[in-house]
């Protein structure tokens, strides 16, 4: 235990000695009242100063200098002060004052100073009240530095127990808050009372500038020490409607390092106990609007989150895969979308978006965090604006069919705490035609693909038209078109033997003569027609050169055919000869059948011919 | 229609046709979207990712080839798996499916439409189960007309034998692989019906993408020499024949020596020489048929004479040289899984690491109605369809029935093969039936002859029917009507009824004769098509429920329904390997069964010492011995391998049946064919398998039930295994050269660390052990919390 602590402590002792051996007095002023609040119930520590700054020299004074050593200026994430107006206990909280870092001679060199500019110069005599909220990172260090499962996590915090700073004070105090009233040790000082989860120092009275008594507190802490590495958060701004978001965490476990097995067994059955100092879950805030929200690493989605919220807020509550116990980490991405209408605002012909920087996790430390707004595709003239100062730098991005890739505005920051959650200011030009570029582009390119489609398909690839292969192939088609409608004209011719078929059956049925007579007029006026346009037809094929293989076949079928159709016309006029003489329906079968198996064994041949024909 | 003029009918027939082929357009695009919509279950019941285990290693070459580009690839080699030999896997793995994603996820990307390689993957397979059911369509076309292609088409999009190995996220071989084995085959025969060299071209092109997707591509080599001989055998040699087979050889077998994982073996292996047997053949009878043309018969005679006598000589020769070949190589040639094919037995006697893999047993009679459903029972219908008549595409469709069925037999695996034959003689038999059911209709319709005359053509009422119960049912409707009339008449002679159906004529197209024969009763028609349309139903309805139940679950998550209703997600496997990949060293190497080797490269990005990638017989032997010896000697085994973790699947507290203690059995068997001191006996008593009281103390003392049941005992106090149904029998155990550092939600992951090597002791190390265990019990005193 004891060896890291001597050592903070004697790096106290140093800074003490040197703090003390250079007491120059800056300026008149006097801090008549000190009263600081250390908030420790999260690793993120809040100091709240309240000074009460006093004019004792005789000079206007418009600057108030506050000290922060060295090493807890490095932990600095976050400094304001402000104003407070107002006497008694009607206080009101004014704006912020700038803050800049400043140098002023003479001041030890292990200090680092930052200046507060008042809105008025401080006159002489007069009095004004300074809230001064410094919020720090990195400060509780645990000790052990090692823990196994079932340790419970501690932790040092040091600092003065004396306001640092560049005047001297006549009464400070100092309070302190812890998470649970389990406090290991700490360093016990003249008035110094602890009572349950708090401890207090002070008051202490007539303090010299510069005045420093390192303390050090030592205490159980169970809060999520989740620290983030590197946080990219980007915001695509569609003016379709929508802000998208998306955030990558990469998440350590920054407090005690576990050591030792893991067992699930005893972190089920008493987790309180076995495994306190890991914490199960993280909680984002999320706007209200906050829609399509999901939850994934690089393997896939997580399946342990939940979400609930009402008009007012909307929580994530995010559970990474397994508990984070000291040291692990674990990596992931968050999304949502935004209603557009709620953060992007117009002026002057310009667009801003107006959107909240840090990330929505609670108690969360991000050593690094990088912002990126994703404009859309076309917009320029982009102007920032931020509360605190940032690093800024463009890039271009490209994505779904964009042609000259979005204009990205990248800010960084680093040691980023909650407190950095304001919003800020991208302003841009954008014409909102361009909105159209892309489904434009879209419809074009179906448009040209139908159009290739529709070329290629009417356009003649040959190479040569007067090839011999080209011209032959002209020729069959013409040949085939030709066979084509000769099958059509057989099967039409068939179809006309149907119907003297037909009328037969009628004539059986009703003995009516005369219309049968009828009929076969009609169909020997077809017949005959249609034998004439055949010949046409056939004469051209025999014509022909490329049809000569099936110009026998044609040739068959076509005398075939007639052949049935005489056939045919006999039988009808014989069964209409019987009919007018009242022959017995015996006898006429008699008559007709020889007809009959030479109509039948036709018919079949022509059927055959047609179908060989068909086929090629 | 009889006095339009032949200009007329010519232009009706276009427009007919034209409509016709704008319908079966849609209709293939519809059965593209459906193909591809009900493999999306798994994304929207659980979650867009990987599943299972090869899909994680192809995705992880997808990964690089996409990071690194083609060269690398080629020559990567993987020192994160197999440690320490590592794989080189550029020159192991069939690129065939890697490559196509990557190219998809260039293409997407150079038009700056950003989509995630993760995405890409996920989405692979079912655009080319769209891509297979398309091919189906025109390989069936090819055989059997657009009616039956349509009909196959719309059965292989749906098919559940295929949605297993093809559901959003399903990134395997299997998933590109059958589009290629069905495209090939499609061209194939469009090349044997055309005997375009051009399609002889595209059909060596489509071979070789097969060669480069999958292992598979054997079955097309074995499948199209077989064909070629049953033709030549049956006297259908042609010389469209010989252009749809010789450069198929000749191309192809040089396009698949290019694919480094095949390389020489596509010609040094016993599978492909059907393939340049069947070529020589092929080359003696069309040699024998140009002398038959040029010589008269009784010179023919004299040559015929000569030549077999020759021939005989020489065959005997290269029958001799190949045994010789095949005999001088230890597997006769043959590798283990085609060996496996042929005698089914093989695998079960000789490689346990084939056997051990549950997609390589033989598969159960309840398996083909899951996976095949009414399929089963159309097949056979489906070839007697095909027979009539018999072309040489029906042939060759019947032949892939008859070949598929068998393998299907052999292996699980193989379902999938049969699954594409199955769908096409269905469809085939669909079809047909269809088309002499509505023919018969039609026929007996005589009212109907113009309303039909649009709809006719068989792809349209076959498809109509098929397609859209609805019009089935409004048909059904009218024919009934229709019956209602005809039954008022008086009833007309059966011949009477015939000269009505021939007035109606309608179609120019068919031929007259055949339809004749096909005419069934009105009643039998009706009533068959609304049975047929019933069974249509049934199958739809089962492939969606086995898209949506069976085969969507990813097997990296896990749910459960609870009795309230909620789901309950069990992501224990997910969860161990991000806390890998987070809280381990880049370098460490973690150790596992096999089968959660390709799992925790790609998820925990840590080196395995096995993978899935089983090549290392040696290797994974080891693992299986390390798991099934005693701590100390286990501990030995794996820090020689340089091993930091250990992880073990356990299911015994929630009940998940395929943890490695139902798998143990095999690492014993492995380990066992190379380190004899392992015996499987020694962890049975009396020849069966258990963990409880009764089981050997060497199952009792070995490293895997160590692993698995460590502190067990404390959860319930009794130590109930819930996969087991039964009680542990070695309870309370310390584990003193192993540490548990981490434990998944529901303990379906545990991971161990090795303890690093004590200090030596000064003096005798005899002395080791019990200084050990003292110096435990006073750490555990010491702490306070314990």
């Amino acid at each position: 235990m004891g060896l890291r602590l001597r050592l903070g402590l004697r790096l106290g002792i140093v800074a003490l000695t040197i703090t003390l051996l250079s007491t120059s007095v800056l300026s008149d002023l006097l801090l008549s009242k000190v009263d600081r609040r250390v908030d420790l119930t999260s690793q993120i520590v809040r100091i709240t100063s309240t000074l009460k700054v006093e004019n004792a020299g005789f000079d206007l004074v418009s600057d108030v200098l506050l000290a922060f050593p060295e090493l807890q200026a490095r932990k600095l994430a976050y400094l304001t002060a402000t104003l407070i107006e107002g006497k008694g206990k009607v206080k009101n909280a004014g704006v912020s004052l700038p803050i800049e870092v400043a140098n002023p001679k003479g001041m030890p060199p292990a200090l680092k100073i930052y200046s507060v500019s008042l809105p008025m110069a401080l006159g002489q005599g007069n009095s004004l009240t300074l809230d001064v909220l410094a919020v720090y990172t990195h400060t509780l260090q645990p000790f052990p530095e090692k823990i196994t499962q079932s340790d419970i996590q501690l932790v040092l915090f040091q600092d003065s127990a004396h306001y640092l700073s560049p005047y001297p004070a006549k009464v400070q105090s100092l309070s302190i808050k812890l998470p649970v009233d389990r406090i290991e040790s700490y360093t016990k000082l003249e008035n110094t009372k602890s009572h349950g989860s708090e401890i207090k120092y002070g008051p202490y009275e007539n303090l010299p500038p510069f005045s420093y008594l390192p303390i050090v507190i030592h205490f159980e802490f169970n809060q999520p020490f989740a620290v983030s590495q590197d946080v990219v958060r980007e915001i695509e701004i569609s003016h379709w409607g929508c802000v998208q978001i998306t955030e990558h965490y990469n998440i350590i476990h920054a407090g005690a390092k576990s050591k030792g097995e893991f067992s699930r067994l005893d972190y089920q059955a008493r987790a309180h106990i076995r495994g306190a100092s890991a914490f199960r879950h993280l909680v984002a805030k999320l706007p209200p609007s906050a829609h399509s929200i999901y939850y994934r690493d690089e393997i896939g989605n997580i399946s342990t989150s939940n979400l609930w919220g009402d008009t007012k807020k909307k929580e994530l509550l995010i559970e990474p895969r397994y508990p984070l116990f000291g040291g692990w980490r674990t990596a992931f991405t968050i999304g949502y979308g935004l209603p557009l209408q709620d953060f992007l605002f117009e002026s002057v012909g310009k667009h801003f978006l107006n959107i909240s920087f840090g990330p929505p996790i609670n108690e969360l430390v991000v050593n690094n965090l990088i912002v990126k707004v994703v404009l859309p595709e076309g917009s320029g003239d982009i102007s920032i604006s931020t509360p605190f100062p940032v690093k800024q730098g463009q890039e271009t991005k490209i994505s779904h069919l964009d042609v000259v890739g979005r204009p990205v505005v990248v800010l960084e920051k680093g040691n980023v705490v909650p407190e950095h959650n304001q919003y800020f200011q991208v302003y841009y030009r954008f014409n909102k035609l361009s909105m159209l570029r892309e489904p434009f582009m879209l419809i074009s390119g179906f448009f040209f693909l139908f159009v290739a489609c529709t070329v290629y398909m009417h356009v003649d690839l040959s190479i040569s038209k007067s090839s011999a292969s080209y011209l032959a192939k002209l020729q069959w088609d013409e040949v085939r078109a030709t066979i084509q409608q000769v099958e059509s004209i057989i099967n039409q011719l068939l179809e006309a033997h149907e119907k003297l078929e037909a009328s037969l059956c009628d004539l059986s049925r009703t003995g009516d003569i005369q219309a049968c007579k009828m009929a076969r007029k009609t169909a020997d006026m077809f017949l005959k027609e249609q034998s004439k346009e055949l010949k046409t037809l056939f004469s051209f094929l025999q014509s022909s050169p490329s049809a000569a293989h099936i110009v026998s076949k044609v040739e068959d079928l076509v005398l075939r055919e007639r052949e049935l159709q005489e056939r045919l016309i006999a039988k009808h006029t014989t069964v209409v000869d019987c009919y007018e003489r009242k022959f017995a329906s015996r006898e006429i079968e008699a008559r007709v059948a020889p007809l009959e198996q030479k109509i039948i064994a036709l018919r079949k041949e022509v059927e055959d011919l047609l179908e060989y024909i068909d086929e090629i | 229609m009889s006095t339009a003029g032949p200009e007329g009918a010519n232009g009706a027939t276009t427009l007919r046709n034209a409509f016709g082929g704008v319908l079966s357009f849609f209709i293939l695009l519809l059965i593209g979207v459906l193909a591809f919509s009900i493999r999306l279950f798994s994304v929207i019941k659980y979650e867009s990712v990987i599943h299972e285990f090869d899909p994680y290693f192809n995705y992880r070459v997808t990964q690089f080839l996409t990071k690194q580009g083609i060269y690398e690839f080629w020559n990567w080699f993987d020192d994160r798996t197999w440690y320490p030999l590592g794989r080189v896997i550029g020159g192991t793995v069939y690129p065939g499916l890697t490559l196509t994603a990557g190219t998809m996820w260039w293409i997407l990307n150079s038009l700056n439409i950003p989509l995630s390689v993760e995405t890409v993957c996920v989405f692979t397979a079912p655009i080319f189960s769209a891509f297979a059911s398309w091919a189906t369509y025109l390989l069936t076309k090819e055989a059997k007309g657009v009616g039956a292609g349509l009909t196959a088409a719309a059965l292989l999009a749906m098919v559940p034998s295929y949605i297993s190995r093809s559901v959003a996220g399903s990134y395997d071989n299997e998933a590109v692989a059958i589009f290629a084995l069905i495209f090939t085959f499609y061209l194939y025969i469009k090349t044997l019906n055309t005997g375009s060299l051009f399609y002889a071209t595209l059909n060596a092109l489509a071979y070789f993408y097969m060669v480069c997707s999958w292992g598979g591509y054997t079955f097309i080599i074995n499948l199209i020499p077989m064909h070629v001989l049953l033709c030549i055998l049956t006297g259908r040699y042609s010389s469209r024949l010989y252009i749809a087979y010789a450069p198929l050889v000749v191309l192809g077998t040089l396009l698949a020596a290019l694919v480094p994982v095949v390389g020489f073996n596509a010609v040094m292996t016993s599978e492909h020489f059907a393939s340049f047997l069947v070529f020589i053949i092929i080359h003696v009878v069309a040699l024998v048929y140009y002398i038959k043309g040029i010589l008269t018969p009784r010179m023919f005679k004299a040559a015929v004479t000569l030549v077999v006598s020759v021939g005989l000589v020489v065959c005997c020769a290269v029958v001799a040289v190949l045994v010789a070949l095949v005999a001088s190589s230890p597997t006769k040639g043959w590798s283990g899984r085609s060996l496996s094919l042929l005698d089914p037995t093989y695998a079960s006697k000789y490689i346990p690491i084939i056997a051990s893999v549950s997609e390589h047993q033989p598969p159960t009679w309840p398996s083909y109605f899951m996976d095949i459903n009414i399929l089963a029972f159309l097949v056979p219908a489906g070839i007697i369809a095909c027979f009539l008549p018999l072309s040489d595409a029906s042939s060759f469709v019947v032949l892939y029935i008859v070949t598929s069925v068998y393998f299907s037999g052999v292996m699980v695996r193989l379902m999938l093969v049969l699954a594409p034959a199955a769908c096409i003689i269905s469809g085939i038999a669909l079809s047909e039936a269809f088309t002499v059911f509505t023919r018969s209709i039609k026929f007996q319709l005589p009212g109907l002859s113009l309303g039909s005359q649009v709809e006719s053509g068989d792809v349209t009422s076959s498809v109509a029917v098929a397609q859209n119960s609805s019009t089935a049912v409004a048909r059904n409707d009218v024919a009934k009507a229709e019956k209602a009339q005809e039954a008022s008449k008086t009833r007309p002679s059966k011949k009477n009824k015939k000269k009505e159906k021939d007035i109606v004529e309608k179609e120019s197209v068919t031929p007259h004769s055949d339809r004749r024969h096909l005419i069934l009763p009105m009643e039998a028609s009706v009533i068959s098509i609304f049975l047929l349309v019933l069974l249509g139903a049934f199958y739809v309805i089962h492939c969606v429920w086995a898209a949506a139940e069976a085969y969507s679950a990813p097997s990296i998550v896990l749910t459960s329904q609870s009795p309230d209703g909620g789901l309950h997600v069990f992501d224990d496997f997910r969860e161990a390997y991000a806390w890998l990949r987070h809280n381990t060293d880049v370098d460490d190497k973690v150790a596992s069964w096999w089968d959660y080797g390709y799992q925790t490269t790609a998820m925990a990005n840590r080196t395995v010492i096995v993978d899935n990638n089983t090549w290392n017989n040696t290797h994974i032997a080891t693992v299986g011995t390390a798991m099934s010896s005693p701590e100390k000697a286990a501990w030995e085994i794996f820090n020689s391998l340089d091993v930091k973790y250990i992880l073990v699947v356990f299911g015994g507290l929630v009940g998940y049946p395929s943890d490695d203690i139902n798998k143990f059995l095999w690492m014993v068997r492995i380990g066992g064919g190379v380190f004899p001191h392992i015996k499987e006996p020694d962890y049975l008593r009396d020849g069966q398998y258990r963990i409880d009281s009764q089981a050997t103390p060497t199952m009792l003392n070995c490293l895997m039930y160590k692993l698995s049941y460590y502190r067990f005992v404390e959860t319930d106090g009794q130590g109930f295994d819930r996969v087991r149904r039964t009680e542990i029998g070695k309870k309370h155990f310390k584990l003193s050269y192993f540490e548990e550092v981490f434990t998944t939600h529901h303990w379906m992951v545990r991971i161990y660390k090795l303890k690093p090597p004590k200090n030596r002791i000064r003096g005798k190390t005899k002395k080791l052990k019990s200084k050990g265990s003292s110096k435990r019990s006073v750490a555990g005193k010491r702490n306070p919390w314990n």
